[in-house]
């Protein structure tokens, strides 16, 4: 394990810089945090997390996939796919952390999406300990712990401190390279910063929320649940869920026509939408009950029996502060299937 | 940069053929630019055909696998992309990738079953497939009956085909009808469900539906009447696609994407998922 | 001024579902915190009683709802319109979206909603409580001692810089109905206006970089009612998204400012929703600071079927030369 003191987290991130690109969170115009490149002068946020989920740099808001020259009746089609560099992703937090493993079973499974695992290789992540989260939080109804996240390397913020663990032959080397910035440490701080944060995570008022009657399998049970009416009445049918979770994978595939050839991207897209599903002649998912409903699903029961019994959320809290009518899975959870969470 | 092949990267595909079947379905052979098929594929698969800067779509392989020489997608006319094709000449390049999708299950469960084929409209895309894999290995399977409707004589696909080659082979039975009455039509009319009961098939019979979801829905029904069992009975879903390969998140039914669970489905197996299809 | 409670607002749709008036009920549910409130349907009393609440968080404006609520609705609903939802209200009225016989509309006193991020900024995060009481708050966190915040100080944007009290359209009123304010909701626009273009651009570019088009700011603004919104139009070419050059930043927030443009009420729905703080509501302010200069004071909802300038030739109008001349002069 190594330590550096937090007055010189600066010199750590230099010395990343040197030699890959380097983003974390820092404090925007307005107050909130966002991913953003460092470079001198750029202070490490302190808020809990980002608004934008760092899935972004796997799986970019929009990325463009490949060219077409169109003449006459010839096309051409031109792979404009661009070799990757190591890239590190600083102050990753573990909710966000466990949504890449999430990412990793839709994307990586063959056939391999390669756009997002070149991206995937070449990044290296530093995930940090929440030593304060807050109360719309609840990563552990999905047994992640916010006092250990799994990344390549591991980090712990202390008083004074800042302690690396590497997991990884990523982590590991990442951490050689900056044997200069920091110090041979000891583990005792660290345990001592998980007793804490254990000890608060017992204190949230979501810590008792409960994933026992949901997974793979439940769709009979609650597919027809007469809940869904009510839940989603209120429902603007925004995108705003979707494209602040950092698990949320639906994409779009479009043609851009720049006059010049056509562009072939790729964008997040959101079953929330009307028009996900429209085909020519009809569409499976008319209401917006039915659209609300089917994200739902997928994260507490299609994912799962997809996947081992993994729920697609990592309980990040995104959904809960950002939803402009403030509907979200939480109280989906709650309230489907009867009432007997209450 | 890297090497690694991407199945969203498509290849160049060219129209060579162009097939007038109905007033609104065409059949395109596609090869790529030096000739060839552009990959193989079993029964009830489909490839994913575009047009830069129009659009991409999933459509259904018409021709059997048994031809080595090219792919036919027999097309109806109804959004951007379909619009796009049906005024598509010979010569013109497009892209496809593919094949995506679970096949019919030609070589396991279909093997020395007696087949009963039941399309409606431009449904019999996808079934011409199977019904020439089966016709071309004979005699792997039992009988064939070929139950085909359509809104009239004109709106009948492959007709010539049926007429000139199905019909004639041996251990075949072609059973067409068209809704209502016509000129110069002297064969069945009715529509497709009540035909299926009409002709009161025996049930050592392995049924496989295609057509738009109202005539799947009865036609299913007069076959259970019939005393098949849903194990009997496969279709073929169709849902709004962009990837093909269960990533993009729309196609799914339940916990199964059409893309890559289907878009071949035994009716039992579909009677599990739930009604958003 | 007396508080109006939310057993009040409860006490008023009981007494009109009982007595027949109505047989729905449009307001706010209360959620798993203090804070987050949800607009909700209740068809009975026994819902109210269990989930109905307001209160200083009940920001969302409900009248948009009444576009999609009365389309087969027989009989009435009942909506809660705090004095800047009148004015949406109002403007839809105006653009026909709903049938005014099916609406019973309650007016209520508002002293002003509550913005959750501004209290987290004061207090920290991991909020157990927030108990609101008139001027003052109390806040229970989890990491710091509790709080007492001044209202004022963590009032919603739009409400510290409240246009008007007033109620501008109801059947009943809950609590006092107040004046037009003269706000200083142009101020910040001015700021904008004195820029040079490049500043101006820059700041722009760096707000509307943000957007992650989630549409949060259409879908819930009251001026957009489209049955088919070109940008869900397939053959638009803008339909939800659009390649990594930037249109998002151009020109998805300019287009639908210049589209609500004469009819927003400024009801600040857009800024409020915006999962990534984009000031949105200031592209509107200056068109309304605009059409206030150029074509005389105009307040779109203030009544029904008011003629907008942007629609309605009067002689005293303003020549477009000299329009042009002034954007000329800002640049």
């Amino acid at each position: 394990m190594r330590k550096i003191v937090l007055e010189k987290i600066d010199l750590l991130f230099e010395a990343i810089s040197n030699t890959m690109s380097l983003y974390l969170p820092v404090d925007q115009n307005d107050g909130k945090a966002a991913y953003t490149k460092w470079e001198e002068g750029k202070k490490w946020s302190e808020a809990l997390n980002t608004v934008k989920s760092p899935k972004d740099f796997f799986f970019p808001q929009t990325e463009d996939m490949m060219e077409f020259k169109v003449e006459g009746k010839n096309i051409e089609v031109i792979d404009t796919r661009k070799a990757s560099e190591d890239f590190v992703v600083f102050g990753v937090r573990a909710c966000d952390v466990k949504a890449f493993d999430i990412l990793d079973k839709v994307f990586l499974v063959d056939p391999c999406d390669s756009y997002y695992a070149t991206k995937r290789e070449h990044g290296i992540i530093v995930a940090v300990a929440c030593n304060k989260p807050s109360e719309t939080c609840f990563c552990s109804a999905f047994g992640i712990d916010a006092a250990d996240p799994k990344a390549d390397v591991s980090a712990w913020k202390t008083e004074n401190e800042l302690y690396l663990q590497a997991n990884t032959e990523k982590g590991e080397k990442l951490l050689k390279a900056l044997e200069n910035v920091t110090e041979e440490a000891t583990e005792e701080k660290v345990t001592e910063q998980k007793e804490q944060i254990a000890k608060i995570m017992k204190k949230l008022p979501l810590a008792d929320l409960d994933t026992s009657k949901f997974g793979g399998g439940k769709t009979d049970e609650f597919f027809n649940s007469p809940e869904w009416e009510e839940l989603s009445e209120s429902c603007l049918g925004c995108g705003t869920c979707t494209f602040v979770c950092p698990t949320c994978q639906c994409y779009d595939i479009k043609d851009f026509n720049t006059g010049n050839g056509v562009i072939r991207y790729r964008c997040w897209d959101s079953c929330m939408y009307s028009d996900f599903t429209r085909m020519a002649h009809g569409n499976n998912r008319n209401s917006q009950k039915e659209r609300f409903r089917q994200r739902f699903m997928h994260k507490l029961v299609y994912y799962p029996e997809n996947n081992e019994g993994i729920f697609g959320c990592v309980g990040c809290g995104r959904c809960v502060s950002r939803c402009p009518i403030s509907m979200n899975i939480v109280k989906v959870m709650k309230n489907l299937g009867g009432k007997e969470n209450e | 940069m890297n090497n690694t092949v991407d199945t969203l990267i498509p290849q160049v595909g060219v129209i060579t053929d162009v097939r007038i079947d109905t007033p609104d379905i065409k059949t395109f052979r596609v090869v790529t630019p030096d000739g060839k098929k552009a990959f193989d594929h079993k029964p009830g698969q489909c490839a994913m055909l575009s047009i830069p800067g129009v659009g991409e779509a999933m459509f259904s392989i018409t021709s059997s696998p048994t031809n080595t020489e090219y792919m036919e997608f027999s097309i109806k006319k109804c959004g951007c992309v379909t619009e796009w094709l049906h005024q598509a000449e010979v010569g013109q390049q497009i892209t496809i990738r593919g094949p995506y999708g679970k096949p019919f299950p030609v070589d396991d469960a279909f093997a020395g079953q007696n087949m009963l084929f039941i399309a409606g409209g431009v449904g019999l895309a996808p079934l011409r497939s199977v019904i020439n894999y089966c016709r071309h290995y004979r005699d792997r399977y039992g009988s064939i009956d070929i139950v085909y409707g359509s809104r009239s004589k004109d709106d009948l696909l492959d007709y010539q085909e049926i007429i000139d080659e199905w019909s004639k082979d041996a251990g075949v039975n072609v059973h067409l009808t068209i809704d209502r009455e016509q000129e110069g039509w002297d064969g069945h009319v009715g529509f497709v469900p009540n035909y299926v009961k009409e002709l009161g098939f025996d049930t050592n019979k392995t049924a496989v539906l295609c057509g738009p979801p109202i005539m799947i829905k009865f036609t299913l029904e007069g076959l259970i009447d019939l005393g098949f069992n849903k194990e009997q009975i496969y279709t073929t879903l169709e849902l709004r696609m962009k990837c093909g390969v269960g990533k993009c998140g729309r196609c799914n039914v339940g916990a199964k994407y059409v893309c890559k669970d289907g878009p071949v489905f035994r009716c039992d197996e579909l009677g599990e998922l739930p009604d958003e299809y | 001024m007396q508080k109006i409670t939310k057993e009040m607002l409860i006490d008023k749709a009981t007494e009109l579902l009982n007595n027949g008036t109505v047989s729905l009920v449009l307001g706010w549910k209360k959620g798993e915190y203090d804070y987050d409130v949800t607009p909700g349907v209740f068809e009975s009393v026994e819902e109210l009683k269990k989930d109905f609440v307001f209160g200083d968080f009940s920001a969302a404006n409900l009248s948009k709802y009444l576009v999609k609520k009365t389309e087969k609705l027989e009989g009435k609903i009942l909506v809660f319109l705090k004095p800047c939802d009148t004015y949406s209200f109002n403007q839809l009225l105006t653009e026909h979206r709903f049938d005014r016989e099916k609406v019973y509309a309650v007016g209520v006193q508002c002293d002003g909603m509550v913005d959750i991020e501004k209290v987290k900024k004061i207090a920290g995060d991991g909020i157990l409580s927030v108990d609101c009481n008139g001027e003052d708050i109390v806040v229970k966190t989890l990491y710091n001692d509790d709080m007492t915040i001044a209202k004022a100080d963590v009032l919603a944007e739009r409400c510290a810089n409240c246009k008007s009290k007033k109620h501008v359209a109801y059947d009943e009123l809950l609590g006092e109905s107040g004046e037009v304010i003269d706000s200083n909701r142009f101020d910040e626009v001015e700021k904008l206006e004195k820029m040079t273009a490049d500043e101006r651009f820059a700041f722009w570019q760096n707000e509307l970089s943000k957007c992650i088009r989630c549409n949060a700011c259409r879908d819930a603004c009251p001026a957009c009612t489209c049955e088919k919104c070109v940008f869900n139009n397939p053959n638009s070419g803008v339909e939800n998204k659009s390649p990594a050059n930037s249109f998002e930043e151009k020109l998805f927030h300019i287009i639908r400012a210049y589209h609500v443009a004469g009819r927003c009420t400024d009801c600040g729905e857009c800024s409020r929703v915006c999962p990534q703080n984009i000031p949105l509501h200031l592209l509107n302010r200056k068109f309304i600071k605009d059409i206030n200069e150029f074509y005389g004071e105009y307040q779109a909802g203030a009544e029904v079927g008011s003629r907008a300038p942007l629609v309605d030739y009067t002689l005293n109008d303003l020549e477009p030369g000299e329009v042009f001349d002034r954007g000329d002069e800002n640049a």
